[in-house]
């Protein structure tokens, strides 16, 4: 061994008992940045993956090409859906905490990734969720009630008591059941996007991964696969600044942006406000008429800030400062997009405490329905024959053997 | 001696062979600074540095690739895999080129990894955090695959599987971090200071891979088993009051075949008991290598005691898992026969 280790080792800019640090993030003023065609060349566009597109700016005023345009009534749904995101977070942490579930996570500050993600495309177009993009099911119809039930592994669970708390699915929504592995429905979602082309169909998909799971070999087929068959699909990264413990600096991020990955491949790159609705919104809509045109798939990198815990088998104080969050520079999407609202005089703090107080109703009104339906602690339990069935379509007399072995242990 | 858990023994394994030994470092996700997700490296970094203990980017075949090349220029890494159920996308550098590596290169080159992984259930994991894939690693040749069942053990084992010249994959029941289970959740959790193996030396000492102990010795049936199931065994044989010869097997590849027979010969019964799926399991190795040399003394068929081949399932975990009640019937059906 020598002496001197000459080996670069990444260290986040701040550990807990240090002030936070942004000076890292990149930023770019809002309206900045420009719009280009969506059929453009990834080589003409290369700036996008390097800037940071954004649209509302510190008066929370919509500035710029990027500006999205949207009317009042579609900016209030989003704020809604956010901010029911966030309710339905607390609310079932809670429920964690109390051991009525056994395991739960959080996407707070990140709401506008999935929420503005999911809106910005058509309801016929499928979505390839990581485990924090709870919105987009909001988004896509799912009914507080049946994501509760999944939470419980209870008698109603859509996923039949097999799956940990937060792995749902939606076949009328079109969201792909979610795996706990990570990066894995990168590449699928490629998959996905090459069938609607081969079928003629106008539909795209769209998947969103960690940054720190970007370091999967998933990320990089999901990039040549979409480069080689032009597919179309838009391929997220929400860089949230953390992979439980480890910063974005380990998964690559101290070199380029993640978005500058895209340009490798031949794949256009956009970065984006991960914080701000309207740009996230807009970078989606720019992706998904590049798909429908035929021009291919796009990576969007959305920088954001995991405000919450990994999991709530995590405690973020061990390894950054307790008040990142708060000196994220990039705010608070539903902070933002309220402000912006309110700046139109379309909203206000009045009708924003109404909203939350009905919102937050209707996740204690779902609970309790949940919840009599039987939670980890009390209430009706699921058949455990469940556990032998969807191995395979039909059930195999091997597995019909150690059926009835459990039903006799059982009884 | 210390009373120490499971994770304290792990980490005095580290502790002590990276002091011995420069050569040594560790990397894995979130092993670093955090210390790992189950406190196994706490401390490493602060007391060996950032050069010597390395967090990595998520990607579990660039850990594995990785450790081949660092191995392959004169170090000796230890590879945490967070979960067991996440070795997948590092299987192909495990089965194609380091459990390979020596035998393509007639012996010009080789790499030393210890590959650290979590591993079985009963911690309300769900499929992707309690899996038991010991079988999909022993059927590989030229990696060695260990599985302690209490704190003296991983230590010594682990500071055998880092120091030894080939490849080792250190299987860590989670469910044992902590303390002894013997497969009831509804007791109150037991932690290793009650339990004698919870001793544990100070200083260095090496438990050798491919050989097995002889648990508790008895002379009516042999029960062979290995990580959390060894003390499922005891309490089930315990249950019933029956003189069983308990045997943990430790070191899965290579496989301590002679203690095994020698059990069974003696007994001319047998229960095979793993938290791995049942079809294709390591019990059916061991059942045909007993059969094979042991069939004239056997007085009853071999029973195997598993997981059912289902993945494993987040509400009926208990249902799924191989508790003391089903080693007991397979102990009534071996005793019962003839």
């Amino acid at each position: 061994m020598p002496r001197a280790s000459r080996l670069h080792v990444p260290r986040p800019p701040s550990r807990p008992g240090e002030a936070p640090d942004f000076g890292y993030v990149r930023l770019s003023p809002a309206g900045a940045i420009s719009r280009p065609d969506v059929a453009a060349a990834a080589s003409d566009i290369e700036s996008l993956s390097v800037d940071l597109i954004r649209v509302l700016d510190d008066q929370h005023r919509a500035q710029g090409p990027w500006n999205p345009r949207l009317d009042v009534a579609e900016l209030q749904v989003g704020l809604r859906h956010m901010l029911l995101t966030r309710l339905y977070d607390e609310r079932m942490l809670k429920t964690q905490r109390q051991g009525k579930i056994s395991f739960y996570m959080k996407s707070t500050g990140e709401e506008a990734v999935a929420v503005a993600g999911t809106m910005a495309l058509r309801p016929t177009d499928m979505l390839f969720p990581s485990y924090r993009q709870q919105g987009a099911y909001l988004v896509r119809g799912s009914q507080l009630v049946d994501l509760m039930c999944q939470l419980l592994s209870n008698t109603r669970d859509m996923c039949k008591g097999r799956q940990l708390p937060v792995m749902y699915h939606s076949v009328p929504g079109r969201v792909f059941s979610i795996s706990g592995n990570l990066a894995t429905q990168f590449p699928q979602a490629v998959g996905w996007a090459m069938a609607a082309a081969i079928k003629g169909t106008d539909d795209l998909a769209s998947s969103w991964i960690g940054e720190g799971s970007s370091a999967e070999a998933d990320f990089h087929h999901a990039l040549l696969f979409a480069s080689v068959y032009r597919a179309p699909v838009i391929l997220n990264v929400v860089n949230n600044q953390w992979a439980i413990s480890t910063f974005q600096g380990y998964a690559g991020g101290e070199q380029r942006s993640f978005a500058a990955r895209g340009p490798g491949y031949g794949v256009p790159g956009l970065r984006v406000d991960g914080n701000d609705f309207l740009a996230v919104y807009a970078a989606t809509a720019w992706a998904a008429e590049r798909a429908r045109r035929g021009a291919g798939g796009t990576l969007v990198e959305l920088v954001t800030y995991r405000a919450a815990a990994h999991s709530t088998s995590d405690d973020p104080s061990r390894y950054r400062p307790k008040d990142d969050a708060e000196r994220w520079p990039l705010g608070d999407p539903i902070e933002r997009l309220k402000g912006h609202l309110i700046a139109l005089g379309e909203w206000s703090e009045e009708r924003h405490a109404a909203l939350t107080a009905e919102l937050d109703a209707l996740v204690v009104a779902a609970w309790k329905e949940a919840a009599s339906y039987g939670t980890l602690t009390d209430g009706p339990r699921l058949n455990a024959d469940l556990m032998f069935d969807d191995v395979f379509k039909e059930l195999p007399e091997h597995l019909r053997e150690q059926r009835e072995e459990m039903r006799r242990e059982q009884a | 001696m210390a009373q120490m858990n499971m994770i304290q023994a792990l980490n005095a394994a580290m502790d002590i062979t990276m002091t011995r030994d420069p050569s040594v470092v560790v990397l894995g996700e979130d092993v670093g600074y955090f210390g790992g997700v189950f406190r196994v490296t706490d401390g490493l970094q602060r007391k060996y540095g950032v050069h010597r203990v390395l967090d990595t980017p998520i990607a579990e075949g660039g850990i594995i690739a990785a450790s081949i090349g660092m191995a392959v220029n004169g170090l000796r890494p230890i590879a945490e895999i967070q979960f067991a159920d996440y070795i997948y996308p590092g299987y192909d550098q495990i089965v194609s080129e380091l459990a390979r590596l020596r035998y393509r290169s007639a012996g010009a080159f080789s790499a030393p990894v210890t590959i650290r992984t979590p591993c079985g259930g009963g911690i309300r994991g769900g499929q992707t955090h309690s899996q038991s894939p010991e079988a999909l690693f022993a059927h590989v040749c030229g990696i060695k695959v260990v599985m302690p069942s209490n704190p003296y053990d991983a230590k010594g084992l682990l500071i055998a599987a880092i120091e030894d010249d080939d490849p080792v994959l250190f299987l860590e029941p989670k469910r044992l971090y902590n303390g002894p289970f013997d497969g009831d959740p509804n007791k109150p959790a037991v932690p290793w200071s009650t339990h004698a193996k919870g001793e544990v030396p100070d200083g260095h000492y090496t438990v050798p891979l491919g050989k097995a102990e002889i648990v508790r010795s008895g002379s009516a049936v042999t029960i062979i088993a290995y990580g959390t199931m060894v003390h499922v065994a005891e309490a089930a044989a315990r249950g019933l009051g029956l003189d069983a010869e308990i045997i943990d097997v430790r070191s899965i590849v290579p496989l301590d075949v002679e203690t095994l027979c020698n059990s069974v010969a003696k007994t001319g019964r047998c229960v095979i008991a793993h938290e791995a799926t049942r079809f294709s399991g390591f019990g059916a190795e061991l059942t045909a290598t007993i059969q094979e040399r042991c069939f004239w003394q056997l007085e009853a068929p071999i029973q195997r005691v598993c997981g059912y081949d289902t993945p494993y399932p987040h509400a009926f975990e208990w249902q799924y898992f191989p508790g003391p009640h089903r080693v007991q019937k397979a102990l009534t059906t071996v005793m019962e026969a003839r």
